[in-house]
C-alpha cells in the first residue's frame, strides 16, 4: 500500500469533493473539515481492507451520502446559516423586484407618518422647544415604535388580531406616560421617559420574530437587528448633523435664520424618521454591517478589557475609595450595560460550533473585571443609601444594577465552563436569549409603578 | 433485510448517546461501532450523522471538542452529558415500553 502524498490522484479527488462541499452554503468550514476527516478514515479503512484507490474513493462518496441530500439536512438543522441566501439568491431578487418597491414605499410612508407624529402634540399648543419639553421626553418612544411595529408586522405578514395584541402595550404606555400628575422637575418623570422605549422594544421585538417569541433563532436575530440598528442610526445622526450645520450656516450666509426651520423640524422629524429607514436599512442589507459588528465587538473588547484592568490595579494601589457622587451609580449602570452588549454582541456574531479560542478568554476577563468593578461600586453605594435613605433614581439604578450584575455573573460562570469544555457556546446564548424580557419587564414596572409609589416626585 | 427509514431515524439518538456512553468518540468511529453492533444490519448514510450530532450539541445533550487524532490531523470528538444521559435514560425507557408492548402481542399471537 502507498502512503498518498500530496500530488496522488487520490488527493485531487478529495481536494475535488471538499471543493463541492465548500459550495454548498450550509456547510461552513468546520463541518467540511470534518466530513473531509471522516472521509479520510473510511478510505484509509478501505484501502487496508484491500480496495485500490480510486474503487475505496468511489465507495467511500457513495457512503457519505448525496450532497444535495446531505445540504438539505445541514440546513435543516443550522437554518441559521440560511438567512443571508434567502435575501441575496438570483431566484428571490427577480421575483421580489416588486416586493422591493412595495417595501420601500411602505417604509416612506411609516417614516413620514413618525417625523409628522411628533409634529402633532404642536397642533395642541404643546410646544416642542418651550416649557413642554418633558412632555415629548415622555412620549418620545410612542411617536415611532408604534410605526416599526406597524412595519415589521406588516413584513412578517402577521394577522391583524396579532398587530391589534401588540398595540396593547403602547396604549398601555401612552395612558401611563400622560396621566400621572408627575410634579414639576420630577425624578419619576425622567426615569418613566427613560424606561419607557425599554419596555416598548420588547413588544416591537415581537414584531419582529412574527409573533414567534420561542421559534428558532428569531430572539438572537433580534438582538442582532437592535445593534446594527445602533450602528445605523449613529451614522445616519452624523450625516443629519452635518446637513443641519450646512443648513444653518449657508441660510446665515445669505442673513436669514434658518434655526427654526433646523430645530422645530429638521432634528426632531429626522431623529423619528432615521428609525424607521435604519430599521428598513438593517433589514435590505443585512450582509453588509454583518461584517461591521462583530470587528467593532472584537476592537472594543480588549479596550475595555484593559481599561477596566487599569482601574481596578490603580485602585488597589493607591487604595483610594470609590467617590459617591450623584451619577456615580448610574454611570456604572451603563458600564455594566455596556459589557452586556458587547457580551450579547459578541455571542450574536459567533458560530455557536467554533472551539473556544483566546478571544473567548478575553471575553471572560471583561465580564470578570466589569463584576469586580461593579462590586467594589456597590459596596459604596449602599453605603451611601443606608444613609441618605431611598429615591427613584437610586432603586431604580440599584434595580438595574442587580438585574445587570445576575446577567453577568450567569455569563461568567458559563463561559468559564465553556472554555473548561464543561459546556457548550449554545448554554451561554440560550441563558442571553432567555434574559431579554427581563430588562423590558423590569423597565414597564419602574414605568408602572414609580411614578405613584414614590408621590410623583 | 432493510429497515424502515423511519425507524432508523427515531434510533439514531438514542443509539449515538449510548455509544458516546461508552466514552468519547468521533464521527467515524461511531458509524463503525453502529455497524459492527448491529452486525452490519443498521445501515446509516454516513454523512447524515453530523447534522444529528450538531442537533444534539446545540440541545446540550453532547458536547465536542476538536483535538488531534492519531494521524495528526484534527478531529471533532463528542461527549455525552449529564443532561445526554438523562435523555439516554427516558429514551431507553421509551423504546422498553415500545419493545415489550411488541414482544408481548407477538408472543400471543405464537402460543394462539
Amino acid at each position: 500500500m502507498t502512503i498518498p502524498t500530496e500530488h496522488s490522484p487520490i488527493e485531487e479527488q478529495i481536494a475535488q469533493w471538499r471543493a463541492y462541499l465548500r459550495r454548498r452554503r450550509a456547510i461552513h468550514g468546520p463541518d467540511v473539515e470534518e466530513l473531509e476527516g471522516h472521509l479520510r478514515d473510511q478510505l484509509m479503512a478501505l484501502t487496508e481492507a484491500g480496495l485500490a484507490g480510486d474503487e475505496a474513493f468511489l465507495v467511500a462518496v457513495k457512503r457519505m451520502g448525496s450532497l444535495d441530500a446531505l445540504s438539505r439536512e445541514f440546513a435543516r438543522e443550522h437554518s441559521e446559516r440560511l438567512w443571508k441566501q434567502l435575501v441575496t439568491t438570483p431566484e428571490a431578487a427577480e421575483e421580489s423586484e416588486k416586493t422591493i418597491r412595495t417595501e420601500a414605499l411602505v417604509v416612506l410612508c411609516l417614516a413620514v407618518a413618525a417625523a409628522l407624529a411628533i409634529k402633532v402634540p404642536a397642533l395642541f399648543g404643546l410646544q416642542l422647544g418651550g416649557g413642554d419639553g418633558p412632555f415629548y421626553a415622555r412620549n418620545a418612544s410612542l411617536f415611532v415604535l408604534p410605526q416599526l411595529m406597524v412595519y415589521f408586522a406588516w413584513k412578517r405578514g402577521m394577522d391583524v388580531v396579532g398587530g391589534l395584541w401588540l398595540a396593547l402595550p403602547f396604549g398601555a404606555g401612552a395612558v401611563l406616560a400622560n396621566v400621572f400628575p408627575f410634579l414639576p422637575g420630577s425624578h419619576a418623570e425622567v426615569l418613566t421617559a427613560m424606561h419607557l422605549p425599554i419596555a416598548l422594544w420588547l413588544a416591537v421585538g415581537f414584531a419582529y420574530v412574527g409573533g414567534r417569541w420561542f421559534a428558532g433563532g428569531g430572539r438572537m436575530h433580534f438582538v442582532r437587528f437592535s445593534g446594527e440598528l445602533v450602528i445605523y442610526y449613529v451614522l445616519i445622526a452624523l450625516g443629519g448633523g452635518v446637513l443641519t450645520g450646512f443648513t444653518v450656516m449657508m441660510f446665515r450666509a445669505i442673513e436669514m435664520d434658518a434655526r427654526w426651520l433646523a430645530e422645530g423640524w429638521l432634528i426632531p422629524c429626522g431623529a423619528m424618521g432615521a428609525v424607521i429607514v435604519g430599521s428598513w436599512l438593517v433589514e435590505a442589507k443585512q450582509s453588509v454591517i454583518e461584517n461591521m459588528a462583530p470587528v467593532l465587538t472584537k476592537l472594543f473588547t480588549p479596550l475595555f478589557t484593559v481599561m477596566l484592568l487599569a482601574f481596578l490595579a490603580t485602585m488597589a494601589w493607591t487604595g483610594s475609595p470609590i467617590n459617591v457622587e450623584r451619577e456615580v451609580l448610574i454611570g456604572f449602570d451603563l458600564l455594566l450595560v455596556l459589557v452586556v452588549g458587547l457580551v450579547l454582541y459578541a455571542a450574536s456574531a459567533r458560530d455557536p460550533e467554533r472551539p473556544p479560542d483566546f478571544f473567548d478568554g478575553l471575553q471572560l476577563l471583561l465580564v470578570v473585571s466589569a463584576l469586580v468593578v461593579d462590586a467594589v461600586a456597590l459596596a459604596a453605594i449602599a453605603s451611601r443609601i443606608s444613609e441618605f435613605g431611598f429615591t427613584p433614581n437610586r432603586v431604580a439604578a440599584l434595580g438595574e444594577n442587580l438585574i445587570l450584575l445576575v446577567n453577568l455573573a450567569g455569563s461568567a460562570w458559563l463561559y468559564a465552563r465553556f472554555l473548561r469544555d464543561r459546556s457548550s457556546f449554545a448554554a451561554l446564548e440560550r441563558w442571553q436569549i432567555a434574559y431579554l424580557p427581563v430588562y423590558s419587564v423590569w423597565a414597564a414596572f419602574v414605568v408602572v409603578v414609580f411614578p405613584p409609589a414614590f408621590g410623583y416626585r | 433485510m432493510d429497515l424502515g427509514k423511519d425507524l432508523v431515524a427515531a434510533s439514531a439518538t438514542p443509539l449515538v448517546l449510548a455509544i458516546l456512553g461508552e466514552g468519547d468518540s468521533y464521527g467515524y468511529a461511531i458509524i463503525k461501532r453502529v455497524t459492527e453492533l448491529s452486525g452490519g444490519r443498521l445501515q446509516w448514510t454516513d454523512g447524515m450523522l453530523y447534522p444529528l450530532l450538531h442537533r444534539l450539541e446545540r440541545q446540550g445533550l453532547v458536547t465536542a471538542k476538536w483535538s488531534a487524532s492519531e494521524s495528526g490531523r484534527r478531529r471533532k470528538y463528542y461527549r455525552v452529558t449529564r443532561e445526554g444521559r438523562a435523555q439516554l435514560a427516558a429514551q431507553r425507557q421509551q423504546w422498553q415500553v415500545v419493545a415489550n408492548t411488541l414482544r408481548s402481542i407477538w408472543m400471543k399471537a405464537c402460543t394462539a
